[in-house]
């Protein structure tokens, strides 16, 4: 087995509580981009951490062509061309392009305090070319796109001469064309011989990329499939290790349901212009859109986080004045951001608070005292209604997986009795397990009454749910299909309806 | 799948501003300095004088190499509370040099310097290694430069009646004995060279890549292999630094350490810098921005005090002058 690049076997690792990976095995051929997945907490991200010295291993030996290697600190490892690209970029932003790929490392002047940027712009100008990538070395990084960041991360870890490329979710934030350009520099990369792991939740995204793939499940090594041969559904129940709850669309019984919202002529400046629809009771309605559409804009105008110019709301018939978050909630319309962990909760804080912060008002005495009887049996009651996995209701939420956490700011908006429910990207970060599981709370708040609005960049995922499916592009709704008639290309026919394309050439004429 | 010719990229690349963030606070703070001068010069007769503008240009001095040293510290998302009283032990440490061990003056201004220098160093120490929140080990760093001061000066200002040279330090000119005409203080002087040198350092150096690292991504400075914990503490060095420098300038200009003064001084400092453009948040700033931020404040107190406004209602304007620049600031960042 000489040609193997990175050979780990054995390897132990457990944090206080926790045992995290056991015996776990892991090879890396040269050239070759290698997925490995499995559910959160399956171990992945931490084996990845140990090969590029993040974590120290407990136990177990890790070979780099065939030579052991210990590797104590990121630093060594960036020495033995091992890089790592977290899934948290970690960028200066304030910083340009060629400052950031060459921190730690910059050429210096004659005078070996002084810096010598002529000569990191012209290197990070020649890594930027080999790579194909037409962006300028004095561009601050804040300025870029995401995507554009990830790419000054591969940068970077290309100029330490990385052997090893370890990709944590980079697709994460990415829209179709860019996760293209990414595929593009990771094959040219392939073709260079570097090894590249690719940590990714997207199963359909490693059918395309890689040609290994291995599987881990609570912190053990389950097996390694050729990607040719290798099903979704296979790779799916490696897994989770079980089979996995499919919510077929039901077609909705579209008699008699009262409208519960109606947006009529909403427009704010450029981003959204004469937005329409109604929402249902019981109804799931997808958003469905390329990123950048519009669709979370019209969540915050809908839930007045945003100021519009123009439009009117209607909630349960009667027209609703929104101009904060606060006449939202008095409205009974909650919003679920995509970001849970900037906008959906306070981290630190523990579930029980966390369940009743956004309704404190009723838990309160006369006097302004908070009845903690009340709130841990609220908290309680939810705990065990949405089966939110935690070791009790006094845990601090940034303990709790994705999952669990989404679960606490779906708890969150119930305890504040809203009937409108506006979820965006529900289930972006979170694993396959606990996505059914949050498909299956979807589904029975529908039935029980609830409506809600569904904002997803996943086409099965709004297919999936939605009993009717708005598209948006580009600040505009473009088309509305029942769940019968929509299909991918539907959706994506509609997403794409530019009209950006056609004015700017009558725009010219005038 | 093999090497793939690689589609020419469609997207350019984001089109610089004309001006940039950094930029535009600086030109902002500029107009504000700008606008003073007019409406002061309009208002008094006396605010143009030559004589006036020496004594702004004088009491900027102190203040303005305060604010130099403290700019590094904000750039990388920290803050120092003690550069006012380290100012302070700094002067109490140069006279005690000169007029009690009886030193050379040079060795005596080094020590002072030094003073300041190793109290920041103390101050970086602290917080990369300890882990203490800069504000909180830089307030402890108050109390204990401020107590040190007392202690060693025994509650009595130091005068330097014996070496009446040291005095020229900062009250003497060397400008003045090229050009006549221009007898500006040599603390004027020193603060213009400190500030070169600061920019310089900022712009130019490893130091100065660093520090605006640490303040835009501490974790990710770190994670490039960077030693951020000597670099913290380098940077906290070099605001004892300037505070020490700052402690001899004071020390000549009253020709004497003044045990009981200082507090105060860091927040006016820290006042100019944010005023010149850095932000709290870390990870950009000027030093350009800084002194001008420092001139905005001593002409506002000169120019009141020359139009009879009483102090008190000085600082009431002075307050409302910070509040505003850092809401013009806030206000522009929401727009881009």
């Amino acid at each position: 087995m000489s040609s193997l690049l990175v050979h780990m076997e054995g390897i132990e690792k457990s944090f206080p509580g926790v045992h995290a990976l056991s015996q776990c095995h892991f090879e890396l051929l040269p050239g070759e981009v290698h997925a490995l997945v499995g559910e959160n907490g399956a171990g992945k991200s931490t084996l990845m951490k140990i090969l590029a010295g993040v974590y120290r291993k407990d136990v177990g030996r890790i070979y780099l062509r065939d030579r052991e290697v210990d590797l104590h600190n990121p630093r060594e490892a960036l020495h033995q061309g091992i890089s790592m690209i977290h899934q948290e970029l970690n960028l200066m932003p304030h910083l340009t392009v060629a400052q950031n790929i060459f921190i730690g490392r910059e050429p210096r002047q004659a005078v070996r305090f002084v810096l010598d940027d002529k000569a990191i712009n012209a290197q990070a100008q020649a890594l930027l070319d080999s790579l194909h990538l037409d962006i300028a070395p004095r561009t601050r990084v804040g300025d870029l796109t995401v995507a554009r960041q990830q790419m000054i991360e591969i940068a970077k870890a290309l100029s330490y001469n990385a052997e090893v490329l370890i990709m944590d979710e980079p697709t994460a934030a990415l829209t179709e064309s860019e996760i293209d350009e990414l595929f593009r520099v990771i094959r040219d990369l392939r073709a260079k011989g570097v090894g590249i792991v690719y940590i990714s939740h997207r199963l359909e995204e490693l059918k395309r990329i890689s040609d290994r793939i291995t599987v881990m499940r609570d912190g053990h090594y389950i097996d390694t499939l050729m990607t040719v041969d290798a099903t979704i559904d296979q790779i799916i129940s490696l897994m989770v290790g079980r089979t996995i709850y499919q919510s077929a669309p039901e077609v909705p019984e579209d008699l008699g349901q009262p409208t519960v919202l109606e947006v009529r002529g909403l427009n704010r400046g450029r981003l959204l212009k004469d937005i329409n629809f109604t929402l249902k009771q019981g109804e799931i309605l997808g958003f469905a859109g390329l990123m950048g559409a519009g669709r979370t804009e019209v969540a915050r105008a809908i839930f007045g986080a945003d100021p519009i110019d123009s439009g009117e709301i209607y909630v349960n018939g009667k027209p609703a004045h929104i101009a904060s978050p606060n006449d939202a909630v008095r409205h009974g319309i909650g919003y679920l951001s995509e970001d849970r962990k900037r906008y959906g909760l306070t981290l630190k804080m523990d579930v029980e608070t966390n369940v009743v912060l956004a309704s404190m008002s009723r838990f309160l005495t006369a006097l302004g005292v908070v009845r903690r009887g009340k709130t841990t049996e609220t908290a309680q009651h939810y705990v065990k209604a949405l089966s939110i996995r935690t070791p009790g209701i006094q845990q601090r939420v940034k303990n709790l997986s994705g999952g669990n956490q989404q679960k606490v700011v779906i708890a969150k908006w119930l305890t504040a009795d809203t009937d409108i429910l506006i979820f965006d990207e529900p289930t972006r970060g979170i694993d396959v397990g606990a996505k059914s599981e949050i498909y299956r709370l979807l589904n029975e708040l529908a039935a029980q009454g609830k409506s809600i609005i569904m904002i997803s960049s996943e086409l099965e995922e709004v297919l999936r749910m939605s009993h009717r499916i708005v598209v948006m592009c580009e600040g505009r709704i473009t088309g509305e299909l029942s769940a019968a008639e929509a299909t991918q290309e539907r959706i994506m026919k509609f997403a794409t309806q530019r009209t950006a394309a056609v004015q700017s050439k009558s725009g010219l004429s005038q | 799948m093999g090497l793939q010719a690689a589609p020419p990229s469609t997207e350019t690349a984001p089109r610089r501003p004309l001006v940039s963030a950094d930029a535009t606070q600086k030109v902002l703070a500029f107009a504000a300095l700008v606008l003073l001068f007019i409406i002061f010069s309009i208002a008094s007769p006396n605010f143009l004088q030559f004589n006036n503008m020496v004594g702004i240009l004088l009491a900027t001095a102190v203040n303005g190499i305060l604010a130099l040293g403290v700019t590094y510290v904000i750039v990388t998302g920290g803050i120092d509370l003690s550069i006012g009283t380290v100012m302070t032990v700094s002067a109490v440490m140069t006279a005690q040099f000169i007029t009690v061990w009886q030193m050379p003056l040079p060795i005596g201004i080094l020590g002072g310097v030094a003073t300041g220098a190793f109290a920041g160093f103390l101050n970086g120490t602290i917080i990369a290694k300890m882990k203490i929140p800069p504000f909180i080990a830089t307030l402890g760093m108050m109390y204990v430069a401020k107590g040190l001061s007392l202690i060693i000066s025994g509650l009595r200002p130091i005068y330097f009646n014996e070496t009446p040279e040291f005095r020229d330090v900062a009250m003497g000119s060397v400008i003045g004995s090229f050009i006549p005409e221009f007898e500006i203080p040599n603390a004027v002087l020193i603060m213009f060279l400190a500030a070169i040198v600061a920019a310089l350092i900022l712009a130019r150096t490893v130091l100065g890549r660093y520090t605006f690292a640490l303040g835009s991504n501490e974790e990710a400075t770190r994670l490039s292999g960077v030693n951020t914990d000597r670099w913290k503490i380098a940077v906290y060095t070099v605001s004892g630094f300037f505070a020490g420098l700052a402690g001899v300038v004071i020390a000549s200009r009253l020709n004497s350490a003044q045990p009981a003064l200082g507090q105060g001084y860091e927040l006016d400092a820290i006042a100019a810098v944010v005023i010149g453009g850095t932000s709290l948040s870390g990870g950009e700033g000027t030093i350009l921005g800084t002194i001008i931020g420092a001139f905005v404040l001593s002409v506002l107190t000169n120019g009141l005090r020359i139009l009879s406004v009483p102090q008190e209602w000085q600082q009431v304007v002075t307050g409302a002058i910070v509040i505003l620049a850092v809401y013009l600031d806030i206000v522009r960042r929401r727009r881009s």
